[in-house]
């Protein structure tokens, strides 16, 4: 039996000592477990986005995109599927399948195409070969066959220049409010301040109903400024530019002043190069929430040309259809962009979330 | 963005984003500079704060007090006028049943309310916990002196990138009824069960010649056969309980499962399998978040504390009861407050994942609100609002926990 001893024995920290003990096996195999929990998924997704439409309705569970051999018929005007003819004596021979009869089949060996003879359909086993099927992701992008459903490169613009914009927005009125209340002193500012943060208490999601109120009423429905503009002055935003930029010393403000800058340029030269280290976290949290914003757009947008990329996804998702194949290459895609992202800013989100504890 | 670091005087040529947004500041210097000399310097703050006020006024203050007149408001108008006002009846459509327990006895609207109520709470009652044991053992596995530490917190992090809908597309295929997750079970099952039917006899009586084996050993080497090593009663008693298999299990047939038949696991409606999935799916979501958050409040207990714990002699699960969990009970009661809003407020994976279904069985309190207004031709703005304004309450004291919690902390 494990006892509470072991188990916080291998939770706990172990220092000093020298070469892995067994509660270090243990523990990589935790970490192994769970990242086998976290990427196995995805990449499944990954190998089944690459599988042939075939695959997918067949539902195999192979990991490879595998797919059946095939060859020109006799006469050159069908494809026909090739298995593997075993021989009663143990033999083997690739055969093409031209069609049944009965319980048999007629075949051809591919060596003597000339000769259909027939053979126990028992006898017959698909000739599968590796073949990663990368139509699933041009079709619906460059190509022009299945647009009509799922028009990505519109849904990908739109998301761009939600996240974009927004995120520009965003960065520039919060930093102007966070200046404001951390480097003048004014009448009722700490009132602002204790205002502002105090919108932390009003949960998005339950004010939905005026909210959709309001912008129709401003006539931003199905338009993409109704889905950027109503969440970029976030007191998440203001909060953190604030505290940070009460740590900027007023001298070099004064210094600037002295030298004639106007207010705005004391803002847009001095305090916005010296808050980076701040405006990039508040960066990076836009681009994710905007990119991956479900719920406003879902409510905003109804129209299909101004759906960004989740919506178009979920809508797609929903609807009964067969093209399994292109709404895993297009999941593949719309997760491609935050990935990179994450794999270079991969030190800076980790530590950027952690010490302001915020998503 | 990122290369704005400094006025950069090199020109287009070298940093032309950094060039631009100097350019771009330095022609909205016109007009601020303008209004600067006609106001002053000072009240250049109120200009400063005018955009932020002015889109939090309209788009969070007013919207709130709005939620509030609607919620007494009925018909299907979003223009305001248009809409009677209706007294308290959307509040009696949701609160007036025989039982809020039973959500079957209440009318429509009060029925989708009361059953997103209560599946809200018990996803948030189950998951929260879990979800919490998870983060917090995974926080304190990696702060170990492990290896490679940056790379297995990025892998955890990871899924938090993710959008909902995403993270909802990728496990909607993992769990089709063809999904990889029965396959892999299939296998298992098929698996166990060869190892059953052929191996297990073979491998008891192995072991047992080896047990008599050892005891010949220590037989020959003159120690006495009843003090027998670790490894002898280690090996004696695997074969022994191999021996029981074989001969009363394997015969009984009780040891091998029974053929393994795909699940559904989204659509089987008396399982209990869809809440399952949606909690599991939800976890592995935000699972990295949390875990992040208590990693950094492990990382900031001081080190020295341990060592003096360590001179002292205390063990390492002493020193885990009274030196991490103490110290990082504020982080703890963050991530709980934090985690419970998150949960009440549950709606895009769940809504992509299930739709709510099957039947009623994973419809959160959001998906009522967001159905009731925006889904089916009876647009019930009215029955949305007051639901939103009773769920607002509940968040409100979660908040309010929240608050106290954090200042707590920066007190302690």
């Amino acid at each position: 039996m494990i006892n509470a001893t072991d188990v916080s024995g291998f939770l706990g920290r172990r220092r000093g000592r020298s070469g892995p003990d067994w509660s270090d096996w243990l523990a990589y195999a935790y970490l192994a477990m769970g990242v086998l929990v976290v990427l196995l998924p995805i990449f499944w997704m990954f190998m089944s986005s690459i599988k042939s439409p075939r695959a997918l309705v067949e539902n195999d569970p192979r990991l490879l995109p595998y797919e059946q051999l095939t060859t020109p018929s006799q006469d050159g005007a069908r494809r026909l599927g090739v298995f593997v003819w075993t021989r009663p004596d143990g033999t083997q021979a690739d055969v093409a399948f031209v069609g049944p009869r009965g319980i048999n089949a007629r075949v051809f060996d591919l060596a003597r195409p000339d000769e259909v003879i027939e053979v126990p359909r028992s006898q017959l086993t698909r000739k599968d070969i590796v073949q990663p099927r990368f139509e699933n992701y041009t079709e619906p992008t460059i190509g022009s066959t299945q647009s009509r459903n799922f028009n990505f490169l519109r849904y990908f613009w739109n998301s761009t220049f939600v996240t974009v914009v927004a995120t520009l927005l965003t960065l520039v009125v919060n930093a102007m409010a966070a200046f404001a209340l951390s480097k003048y002193k004014f009448r009722g500012r700490d009132a602002m301040v204790i205002v502002i943060v105090s919108t932390l208490l009003i949960p998005p999601t339950v004010i939905l109903v005026p909210l959709f109120i309001t912008v129709s009423s401003l006539g931003m429905l199905n338009s993409l400024w109704g889905v950027i503009i109503p969440a970029i002055a976030t007191p998440t935003g203001v909060f953190l530019l604030r505290q940070y930029m009460l740590t900027i010393p007023d001298e070099l403000l004064e210094a600037a002043r002295m030298d004639g800058a106007s207010e705005w340029k004391i803002f847009w030269r001095i305090m916005l190069p010296l808050s980076m280290p701040a405006l990039s976290v508040l960066a990076i949290l836009s681009v994710m929430w905007r990119w991956n914003d479900f719920m406003w757009p879902l409510i905003v947008l109804t129209q299909s040309e101004v759906f960004t990329l989740q919506l178009g996804l979920s809508t797609f998702k929903g609807e009964l259809n067969d093209n399994m194949h292109h709404l895993l290459a297009m999941t593949v895609l719309t997760l491609l962009p935050v990935t990179l992202v994450f794999v270079v800013l991969q030190k800076h989100i980790t530590t950027g979330i952690a010490n302001t504890g915020l998503k | 963005m990122a290369d704005v670091t400094a006025p950069s005087p090199a020109g287009p040529a070298r940093n032309p984003v950094g060039w631009l947004w100097g350019k771009l500041g330095d022609a909205l210097d016109g007009p601020f500079g303008a209004l600067q000399a006609h106001i002053g310097a000072n009240r250049m703050a109120y200009v400063f704060l005018l955009p932020n006020v002015l889109v939090f006024g309209v788009f969070s203050f007013w919207p709130m007090l709005l939620n509030f007149y609607i919620a007494f408001t009925g018909g299907q108008s979003v223009i305001l006028a248009d809409r009677p006002f209706v007294g308290l009846d959307n509040f009696r459509e949701l609160l007036d049943c025989p039982s809020w327990l039973d959500p079957k006895t209440c009318p429509v609207s009060g029925f989708s309310f009361w059953t997103g109520v209560w599946n809200t709470l018990f996803f948030a009652v189950v998951q929260v916990p879990i979800m919490i044991v998870v983060a917090l053992a995974t926080a304190l596995v990696l702060n170990r002196d492990i290896r490679a530490r940056g790379f297995w917190r990025a892998v955890y992090f990871y899924p938090v990138m993710l959008s909902p809908v995403v993270v909802a597309v990728i496990w909607d295929w993992v769990l089709k009824r063809r999904g990889i997750l029965n396959a892999l079970l299939e296998d298992g099952v098929g698996a166990w069960n060869w190892l059953m039917s052929f191996y297990v006899g073979r491998l008891s009586f192995f072991l047992f010649g080896a047990f008599l084996f050892d005891c010949l050993l220590a037989m020959v080497f003159g120690r006495k056969p009843n003090s027998w090593s670790n490894r002898t009663r280690l090996i004696a008693a695997i074969s022994l309980v191999l021996i029981y298999i074989s001969v009363f299990g394997t015969a009984a047939g009780s040891f091998t499962l029974p053929e393994y038949r795909p699940i559904n696991w989204l659509i089987d409606v008396r399982s209990g399998w869809p809440m399952f999935w949606v909690i599991f799916v939800y976890t592995w979501g935000h699972l990295g978040f949390y875990m992040l958050i208590l990693l950094a409040g492990l990382q900031a207990i001081p080190k020295d504390l341990y060592e003096a714990a360590e001179m002292d002699g205390t063990s390492r699960s002493r020193a885990f009861w009274r030196i991490t969990l103490p110290l990082l009970m504020p982080t703890m009661i963050v991530v709980l407050v934090l985690s419970l809003i998150r949960a009440f407020q549950v709606f895009d994976e769940v809504y992509v994942l299930t739709g709510g279904g099957p039947g009623q069985a994973t419809k959160m309190i959001i998906q009522h609100i967001y159905e009731s207004a925006f889904i089916g031709d009876a647009k019930r703005y009215g029955i949305a609002a007051a639901s939103s304004v009773l769920v607002a309450g509940l968040l409100l004291l979660l908040t309010l926990a929240q608050l106290a919690a954090t200042r707590k902390k920066a007190g302690g």
